[in-house]
């Protein structure tokens, strides 16, 4: 019995134990988390030779051994692992990489910001990581954080951002999509407005006169936005955003990839500024309320082996304004006395096209069509100033890229058209007119591969009111030693100023509107032309074993014709053509360096000396500090798991004293002081990316509450002969909170 | 009258003619391709650059982790053998020739490719 019972046991001890199989699955351990099974690895008991090895599931069987209590797992390129068996089924077993073994690519994360030490021209590229440090919202707030272009706020009303660079308004910048002209003429004011920020993948500015490429109308510089395309971005993205002052935006993206060569995209950006806000007690909101909807639909196709590539856009742009007056109702007050009040609506159609043929035999050639069609009409009144336009252009541009014998000598040449109707109204008056140009263009780059390397650009033009001309332009580049660039440039641009379009701020003030007629053919007056000559050095090292950028920048636009703007008088504005001189000097000295790891500081001081010949005299441009200073902190902690991390970012512009205009006819209570004070603004972000897919950012704009008391003259009678909101030299808006999140498939 | 001995040499030199008729019809856009040995970046603009200081070469490629070069060139102007001797001027070897080792050693360490450990160094970063 006793016997039998041992018997017994040993057979429940043999079912339990002998003839159980212990199991499990052994994975690879990766930071993306993602399950990968390894097959072929050795799985043995812990001081024998009995052992197994795992299929291509990763799965392995082994039977029980009662005189073993540990399994080794090991595998090549692998931590070994020892597990204690106390389970049947050990479920899934992670196998962490041997770190030791494996070889580590030391990557350098490239700056946000790029100042390029090849390019013959002065090119910074902004990525898309520096545009997210201004969270909000469209091209025109993109620029904040970066030193190399001025946002300023055109007046107290509108609250339109508008850019300077090298000391010079908007207007002298040329504007470029995808390098096809945008921001012209109509949409010179609000058209910065028109292009989301999350729409776009990266900007390029260069300072300077820049390439005959793209026309002749550029005067300080170019700056280009790149937009995301839809091979490349994410399938959906997905932003929104929210601030104290009740504006809200969304940004979304959808793309999908048809096949390897095709993709589309839908892009849809919304805003709405709902909030009646008037904290300095003038009566005045003090950002408008707006409602804007824009969408864009994108093709690209892209077949590398035949050595095409195609874009076709779609945008479509819907955007209301109101300001003016808290109680003012366009429904009853509109061209009123009751309250002063105004509206802008806008809508415009942009169609473009892109193709481009590179020979797959000889990749040094290509050829390449780009074509695109705009219509904008603006609807909209500043208190009982009426203004419309309307605003139809055509571009076609047409490149072949080759080379003279060898890549040592590259040219493009090509021809281009320019259409643009104009259809505007002044309160009664009519300034229709009709714009047509062709042009003809070629650009030689010589690089010696050693030191010296320029690009020389002629463009010949004809243009029923500018005539026909010539526009040079000299792009060269001599490396002094090892990581320093010495660049010069010098060229000339010519354009037909919109004085109404670039200067729309004019109708929020009671200012009388007075264009000095000189015969010409704009507005009675003469084109503009200017000639743009700079130098600049850039210098790239290594301090304390981390990189260091140095560089210093003067350039100097003197202009032989030009529609001076002239706000001297207070009770008028005038528009004449420029008799005697108008140069503008602008010094530009910028220090990156990385503290620590990860963490970027920028200082960068900026001295503009922009002296026109008033009819009252010669003068400082008005409302243009001599002084500038700049500073940017960057912070980002290591990336985790799943790309978790913070990012940190804190910004201080600092602005030096500023001349106003004169004001001395004015009655004494309207008078402003001859100059106003320095002062800085501080704008700070935090991020935190929850992993690779999410993340939420916090910050602050204006954190130190700087305004201006009383942004608007006369702001308590608006109808009156003093009320002007156009000296406007601090911002309206005191400090902005905002919170936001983005999503990305 | 022909014997067919000298029958045989009249269709041996036409042939000749024939294949020089070929030869001379030569590529203005010739893509030629072969290995030239090299390390990193530094290298790639040196012999970059030697390929493309030879007249009649267009354009130069050299692919650093398959050490490629592809070229395309005027076979009326040069050869692919000129561009081969001018890399190895350069210290570099190619499939066919070989750099004098003077010139090998003026390299800097990184780009001594005939080092098996040079590839691990330092390259600086060339932008």
């Amino acid at each position: 019995m006793k016997s039998s019972l041992i018997v017994l046991f040993l057979f429940f001890n043999y079912l339990s134990f002998s003839q159980l199989q212990i199991k499990g699955t052994v994975l690879e351990f990766n930071l993306d988390n993602k399950e990968k099974v390894l097959s072929n690895v050795n799985v043995l008991w812990l001081d024998s030779n009995i052992g197994t090895t795992t299929n291509e599931l990763g799965e392995f069987a082994i039977p029980y051994k009662k005189e073993y209590q540990k399994l080794v797992v090991s595998y090549v390129g692998f931590k070994t692992d020892t597990i204690t068996v106390n389970r049947p089924n050990l479920g899934k077993i992670w196998l962490h990489p041997d770190v030791e073994l494996e070889e580590v690519v030391v990557r350098k994360k490239l700056n946000p910001i790029q100042k390029s030490l090849f390019n013959v021209q002065n090119v910074v590229t902004v990525d898309s990581r520096e545009m997210l440090k201004a969270a909000c919202c469209n091209l025109s707030e993109s620029f904040e954080t970066n030193p190399s272009v001025d946002v300023n706020i055109s007046d107290a009303v509108t609250g339109a951002k508008q850019i300077q660079m090298l000391g010079l308004n908007s207007p002298y910048l040329l504007f470029t999509q995808e390098n096809m002209p945008s921001i012209r003429g109509a949409s010179q004011i609000y058209g910065l407005s028109f292009i989301p920020g999350s729409w776009i993948e990266s900007i390029q500015i260069t300072k300077g006169a820049g390439s005959v490429l793209n026309g002749f109308e550029s005067i300080s510089g170019q700056i280009n936005s790149e937009l995301v395309k839809p091979l490349t971005d994410s399938e959906l993205f997905l932003n929104m955003y929210a601030n104290n002052y009740e504006r809200y935006e969304l940004n979304t993206r959808y793309n999908t990839v048809l096949n390897d060569k095709l993709a589309a995209g839908i892009y849809l950006h919304a805003n709405l500024r709902d909030g009646i806000i008037d904290r300095n007690a003038d009566n005045f909101l003090d950002t408008p309320l707006a409602k804007q909807i824009n969408f864009m639909n994108r093709w690209q196709f892209l077949d590398p082996d035949k050595g095409w590539v195609s874009f076709l856009n779609a945008q479509f742009l819907l955007d209301e304004k109101q300001t003016g007056e808290k109680n003012f109702d366009p429904k009853t007050d509109q061209f009123t006395n009751n309250a002063w009040g105004s509206e802008v609506k806008t809508n415009r159609l942009d169609i473009s096209a892109k193709l481009g043929y590179v020979f797959p035999e000889l990749p040094y050639q290509s050829f390449g069509y780009q074509t695109a069609f705009s219509h904008h009409d603006q609807n909209s009144y500043y208190g009982l100033n009426l203004y419309d336009i309307k605003h139809t252009s055509y571009y076609s541009n047409a490149i072949f890229n080759s080379i003279i014998g060898s890549t040592q000598h590259k040219f493009k040449t090509g021809l281009s058209f320019n259409h643009d109707r104009f259809e505007e109204n002044v309160n009664t008056t009519n300034y229709d007119r009709i714009d047509n140009s062709v042009g003809a263009f070629f650009e030689y780059t010589y690089d010696n591969l050693e030191k010296l390397s320029f690009v020389a650009g002629l463009r010949l033009d004809n243009h029923n009111r500018l005539g026909t001309f010539i526009t040079p332009r000299l792009h060269l580049r001599y490396s002094l030693w090892n990581k320093a660039s010495l660049r010069l440039s010098t060229g000339r641009g010519k354009r037909a100023s919109n004085i109404f379009a670039e200067n729309q701020q004019l109708f929020a003030s009671s200012r009388a509107i007075n264009i000095v007629n000189n015969s010409g053919n704009l507005y009675s007056l003469h084109p503009e032309t200017a000639w743009n000559t700079g130098i600049g050095f850039v210098q790239k090292l290594y301090l304390w074993n981390r990189a260091m950028d140095l560089s210093l920048d003067f350039y100097r636009i003197a202009f032989t014709d030009q529609v001076i703007v002239d706000w001297e008088n207070p009770r008028a504005i005038s528009f004449y053509n420029l008799s005697g001189k108008s140069v503008s000097k602008s010094l530009q000295v910028d220090l990156s360096y990385e503290l620590i790891q990860n963490m970027n500081l920028r200082l960068t001081y900026k001295n503009y000396d922009v002296k026109v010949d008033y009819q009252s005299g010669s003068l400082q441009k008005p409302l243009q500090p001599l002084h500038r200073f700049f500073t940017n902190l960057s912070y980002e902690t290591p990336r985790k798991y799943r790309q978790r991390h913070w990012r940190m970012d804190f910004t201080l512009h600092w602005q030096g004293e500023q001349r106003l205009p004169n004001t001395t006819t004015n009655a004494t209570a309207y008078q402003l002081p001859a100059k106003t004070a320095a002062y800085s603004i501080i704008n700070s972000q935090l991020t935190r990316a929850v992993n690779e897919k999410f993340e939420v950012y916090l910050g602050g704009e204006n954190i130190g509450n700087t305004t201006q008391k009383k942004p608007i003259l006369s702001a308590e009678d608006p109808f009156g002969p003093y009320f002007d909101s156009t000296v406007l030299f601090a911002p309206v808006l005191g400090e902005t909170y905002y919170l936001g999140f983005r999503y990305r498939l | 009258m022909f014997t067919t001995k000298t029958f045989g040499k009249i269709i041996w030199m036409a042939s000749i003619l024939l294949v020089s008729v070929q030869l001379n019809a030569q590529d203005k856009n010739k893509k030629v391709s072969f290995e030239v040995k090299g390390n990193c970046g530094m290298c790639k603009a040196r012999i970059e650059k030697a390929a493309l200081k030879v007249k009649g070469v267009k354009y130069v490629n050299w692919d650093i982790p398959s050490k490629k070069i592809t070229l395309i060139l005027d076979e009326n102007k040069c050869s692919p053998m000129d561009v081969r001797k001018a890399i190895a001027l350069k210290g570099h070897d190619t499939d066919s020739t070989k750099a004098d080792i003077k010139t090998y050693n003026n390299l800097p360490a990184c780009c001594k490719y005939r080092d098996p450990n040079s590839i691990h160094m330092d390259h600086g970063t060339k932008h």
